[in-house]
This record gives C-alpha cells, structure tokens and sequence, in this order.
C-alpha cells in the first residue's frame, strides 16, 4: 500500500485529518454550486453567477497548500476559490442572495467576494484584473520576509490578457513569490481555448516569461496538490514565481443560464462520468485505504446540511438598508 | 411597419451595412462565438447579447472575427484597421471593460486624425453595452459614457430606442470618425417600429420625445422610458413638459435644449452617471451659461449618486434615478 503524497510543508505524508479535510472542501464547493444551480431557478438570487462544478480539485488542491497568512485572488468563477481559502460558507450565500449581513454586506455579489482576514483578496469581475494584484500582494509577502506566497487563479481565456502577460513579467523581474494557477476548463465564455490560446500551451507562455510552470490534471486533487506544492515551496524559499495549468472542465455553463451551443450535446454528462475529482479521489482514497467510504459518507451528509442551512439563514436574511447606498465609498471623505 | 427590438435593430444595421459596404468589419469576443472547442454550433452566440447574430455565417470569418480575451488589442486592432482603410466596428461587451482599453481609445484612436495634421480618418465604431438594473455589481454595470463625452476626437452615441439606433448605428458606419456607441442593456428587448431599409439619422440632433409648456427634461437611453413615464404620470395635474433625448452627447445639440428652456424657462436633466463631471453637469453648465436669462428655476440634476453601482437588487434600485425621482424634480422645479 502506497503512502498519502508528502505535504511539502510538513515533509510527511498526508494525515488522515489532511486528507478528510480535502474532501470536506471539494465536497463543500461541489453542493454549494449544485444547490445554487437549483436556487437560482426561483429568481430569488439577483445578478449572474459563474458556477464552478467540476474545478473544485484545483482550489482546494491550490488552497491545502496554503495558510490564512497567504494571499490568493479569484475570478468570476470565484466560489470555489473562496471556500477552498476558508470564507464563510453561510456569510457567501448571503452575499450571493444580495443581503445586508453577507460576506460584503450585500455589495459585490457572486463576483465580488473577499475575506481578508483569510487572505482572500477578492473575486473579480474583471478578467485578466486580478493577476497584477496578485504581484502586488506578492511584493507584500517578500517584504515580510516571512515565507508567504500569493497566488492568482485565472482561466484560459485570462491567460490571453495584456495585463496577465504585464504581471508575469513584473513578477519574474522582482523574482516576488507570486504563483499563476492556470485552470483551462477549454473555454472562455463560448469559444474555445484551442482557438484563443494561440500557441495551445498556457505553460508553456509562462516558461517564456522565465518562471517553471507544468501542466497537471485537475480532475485530481493528488496531482494538483503535488504540482503546485512543489512551486509553493520554491516560492516559500525565495526563488520567485511560478506557474500551473490544471487541465479541468467545467460541469455547468458559462453563467446560469448558458444554453451552451458551442458544445456538443452530451459533453457535460460524458464528463461528470470521467472528470469528476470528487469520485476520483473517493476511488483512489478507498483503494488505497488510506479512508473508508463510510468517512467519505458521513462528510456527504454534514455538507448537504451545511448548504442547506446557508440557503436558509441566506433567505430569512434581510436586505441592506437603503442608507447603505452611500456607506463605504471612501475610508473618509 | 415592422416592430423590432432595439437589438434586431442594431443587427439590422450591421447587416444591412456590412453588404453595402465590404470594408466594414466587426471584431470582438464571442461576436459569433463557437471558435474552437468541441463540435457545438461554430456561430455559439451571435455576441452575448445576440446583437451580432448571423453576421459571421453571411460574412465569413475574415470579416467576422472572434478576438481572445484582450480588449487592449481589439480596440488597438480597430484603430489600426481603420488607419490601413478598413471600418472596423468593435465590440466591447460591457462598457466597464472600457478600463482595459482606454489608452487606445483616448491616446490612440481619437487622436489620430488631429495629432497628424487631418492627414487620417479613423473610422471606426466601438459598441459598449452599458448600464445598471440587472444586477450585475460595480464592474458590470457602469455607463461610462460621461467620461468618454469629455474627449475631444471621439463621438458619443447613447440610443433610446429601437428607431434610432439603427439610424444612428448606420451614420456611424458611413461616417469618418471613431464612435463610441452605448447600449443599455436594459433597453435591448425595448421594441418599436423599425423600418426593414436603411436610413441614417445625423448626429447632434436631439429627438423631441414629448412637447409641452412647463418643463424642459432632458434625458438619455434607458432614462428616456422613464421621463415618458414621469410625465405621463403628470399630465393628471395639468403639467405638461418638453421630453428631449440628445441621442448623442458628442456633438451634443445645445440649441433644441436652449430653445426649449426659452420656452419653458425650467430645466431638469435625467442621466444615469455618476452626478461629478457628467453629462447632466455639462447640459446644466451649457444652459447656465447660454441660457441663464431663460431660467426661472434652479435646475434640477436627476443623476446616480456618487457611488459604485451595488450589488443588491434594493441598493440598485435606489441607485438608478427612478421614474418616482423624476416626477418628484419635476415637481420641485415648477414650485419656483
Ligand atoms: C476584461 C473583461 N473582458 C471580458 C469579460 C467577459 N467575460 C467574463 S468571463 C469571460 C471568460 C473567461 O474565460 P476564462 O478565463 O477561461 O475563465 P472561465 O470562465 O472559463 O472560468 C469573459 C470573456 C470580463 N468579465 N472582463
Ligand atoms: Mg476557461
């Protein structure tokens, strides 16, 4: 029987509590979405929202690296970083439905949730505005001096921004401990990555910007942990950035709402068949032995409780109040 | 006639145009949508508004172009097609992405032709759609407009209604200069008569919505429907008001407004900008200073407030000048 990978900050394998841990946050992300999807049906959930099924191994398998002390910034598709990085499960459903007491009082919304006392430093709605922030927060790191990294999540298509190719550069020129998760989930809104990637390598771009990247499967959280775990502790040891590309795909579409033509027909369903990293590392975990289903059960019905309860504190929640309007434009003014 | 939303209407122009003319191009992200990926449908979307739906199946893909996500070089690209001799039309998807590519817009774009002495046109037409009511937070929603009024070189197009965008879409690609032209996401299904044909409509020439004796209100795109609904709400009390749509703030038409303050001798503008250097304060300055013996009121300034657009359905509400608001400055411009 083969040992759980080595946590690269650790140096031992993964611990039972690890391991359970990382199934508890993919399972988390995984209902979080499913429920959404369901929820935003009854036109209660104001706004668009990007869903992120199917990715969850990248987040967490990113975010077990990490403590509250380092940084990261998201995406649109941003849940699923932000429960990975340990926000409020019940405190993002508010904000999703637009209430006073969510995450960012009502707000941001789905595309705009932060927890910086997590070191969540925001979604964004802006794609490609995030990874310049992530230099930034990297500067803040090595300054410190104290061994933290910041890490930007970005799709396929923002890997085709300016300003992604702008961050890069400054990144490997200040050699700031700033790590570029790439999830190419194939598509960018509705066209494909193989069409707007020119050279089809988003790894390869970064290896061109003088900064290792690989490309691992993300679909599973074993590979993902153990490819970025590798570039978090270079970075930890002050040699400078570094980047990922998970290969992934996403379960539902675009936004809610999405009618996904420029997919064929039973894309989405072959996938959840052969690229679910929650069924993935059940079967890899119990093979192993290293957990027992009835483990991986009894987090299946703590989770589906959980949401069920943020769904409900979300709904019984009241709005901000209208003065609200003018609060928090400026620290003073 | 035909009935047509406004954005069959803008879909109208671009077809009707793009087979007068084999210069005109159009690029941008998802514009057909469908490049690359699987084997789904090769024209996805049609622009994620479905504004630019069926162009690239009539007009290939050299003409139809799927851009990256890079919005730097979509509007670089379009103002180096339209220096080599092309009429690019670009688009932007929402407004607020302006921010990504607002050095070729300011410092490129609307430059060119004056920077190299009148030697150069540049024709091209950037499409935003723009504007708050949907929910979609402070980076979705944003109308820009205002800001982009205040740079010489650009021409600022902001239709209400399905009539006149595509009038002023078509002027846009026969004409010589680079234009901005917003649309509210909110008044995409908005429908009216459209006629089938082409027809231009000039720019800097406001539409006269609404005539009556009281008031002068001056409103733009989305908040057009709205001072209609404000002044309809009036009538009962015997107050009765000029409703003018600018159509296009750069050139803006000074003089129908003047005019009609000279009539009315009361003036409130409605515009959904931020309140600071907006196009509400430009028209109040312009008559304040063109028309100030007219005035027998202060005018009244119906605007956003000097926030970021929120996120919650009950915050945007209250952010967006509402109907009610309007009457309401109505109202308390006839009590001087
Ligand atoms: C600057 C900017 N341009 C365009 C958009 C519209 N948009 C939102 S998400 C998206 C696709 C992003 O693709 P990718 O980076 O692959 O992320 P994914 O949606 O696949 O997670 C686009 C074009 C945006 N939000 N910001
Ligand atoms: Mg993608």
């Amino acid at each position: 029987m083969a040992t759980p990978p080595i946590h690269p900050t650790t140096l031992a394998p993964l611990t039972h509590e690890q391991l359970l841990r990382a199934y508890r946050q993919m399972k988390t992300i995984r209902e979080f979405e499913e429920r959404l999807h369901v929820e935003i049906q009854t036109g209660e959930i104001p706004g668009f929202t990007h869903l992120y099924s199917g990715q969850e191994a990248v987040a967490v398998g990113v975010c077990e690296l990490l403590s509250d002390a380092d940084y990261i910034v998201s995406t649109h598709r941003g849940h699923g970083h932000c429960i990975a990085k340990g926000c409020d499960v019940v405190g993002m459903m508010k904000e999703i439905y637009g209430r006073h007491d969510g995450l960012c009082k009502g707000k941001g919304g789905s595309m705009h949730i932060a927890d910086f006392d997590k070191g969540m430093l925001g979604a964004n709605g802006i794609v490609g505005g995030g990874q310049p922030l992530a230099v930034g927060a990297a500067i803040a790191c090595r300054n410190r001096g104290n061994g933290t990294v910041s890490i930007a999540f970005g799709g396929d298509g923002s890997s085709n921004q300016g300003t992604v190719f702008e961050a890069m550069n400054l990144a490997v020129v200040l050699k700031v401990p700033a790590l570029f998760v790439w999830e190419n989930n194939g598509y960018g809104e509705h066209t494909g990555a193989d069409y707007s990637v020119g050279s089809r390598d988003i790894a390869g771009r970064c290896r061109g910007f003088g900064m290792p990247a690989e490309v691992c499967d993300g679909s599973d959280f074993f590979a993902v942990f153990e490819t970025m775990g590798r570039m978090v502790a270079r970075a930890r040891a002050g040699e400078g950035p570094a980047a990922i590309e998970a290969r992934i795909t996403r379960f539902f579409g675009h936004f809610e709402g999405d009618p996904q033509l420029y997919r064929a027909k039973d894309e989405t369903k072959r996938l959840r068949e052969s690229m679910d990293c929650l069924k993935i590392f059940r079967a890899r975990v119990t093979a192993e032995g290293w957990l027992e289903a009835g483990e991986l059960d009894a987090i299946d019905s703590e989770v589906l409780a959980l949401i069920d309860r943020a769904v409900a504190e979300a709904r019984a929640s009241s709005p901000p109040a209208e003065a609200d309007l003018y609060a928090d434009v400026y620290a003073e003014y | 006639m035909p009935v047509k939303s406004m954005r069959d209407a803008i879909n109208d122009a671009l077809h009707l145009e793009m087979a007068r003319d084999p210069s005109i191009i159009v690029l941008g992200e998802d514009v057909s949508g469908g490049a690359g990926g699987t084997s789904g449908e090769r024209e996805a979307s049609g622009g994620i508004f479905g504004v630019t739906k069926g162009l690239l199946p009539r007009f290939g893909d050299h003409r139809v172009i799927d851009t990256p996500i890079t919005e730097s070089a979509i509007i670089g690209a379009a103002g180096g097609a339209a220096l080599a001799g092309l009429r690019p039309v670009a688009e932007l998807m929402f407004a607020d992405f302006v921010g990504v590519s607002l050095d070729q817009i300011f410092n490129q774009l609307a430059k060119f032709r004056y920077m190299f002495g009148g030697k150069t046109n540049c024709p091209a037409v950037i499409r935003l759609a723009m504007g708050a009511g949907m929910n979609m937070g402070a980076q979705h929603s944003q109308t820009m407009y205002s800001m982009l009024t205040s740079v010489p070189g650009l021409k600022v197009v902001i239709p209400s209604n399905a009539y006149d965008a595509k009038g002023l879409m078509i002027t846009a690609l026969r004409g010589n200069d680079p234009v901005l032209f917003f649309e509210h996401k909110a008044l995409y299904p908005r429908k009216g008569e459209v006629p089938d044909g082409a027809y231009t409509i000039p720019f800097g020439e406001a539409a006269l919505v609404r005539e009556g004796e009281h008031v002068t209100v001056v409103a733009l795109a989305r908040m057009v429907p709205f001072a209609e609904k404000a002044i309809d709400a009036l009538a009962k009390d015997g107050i009765t008001c000029d409703l003018i749509d600018p159509r296009t703030t750069s050139p803006m038409d000074e003089d129908t407004i003047l005019e009609s303050v000279e009539n009315t001798g009361r003036l409130v503008v409605v515009d959904e900008s931020n309140p600071r250097c907006s196009v509400a304060s430009d028209i109040a300055g312009m008559v304040a200073a063109r028309g100030f013996h007219s005035l027998k009121a202060p005018v009244q300034l119906v605007t956003a407030p000097h926030t970021p657009v929120p996120f919650a359905r009950e915050l945007e509400r209250a952010y967006v000048p509402s109907p009610t608001r309007i009457e309401a400055a109505i109202r308390a411009v006839m009590k001087d």
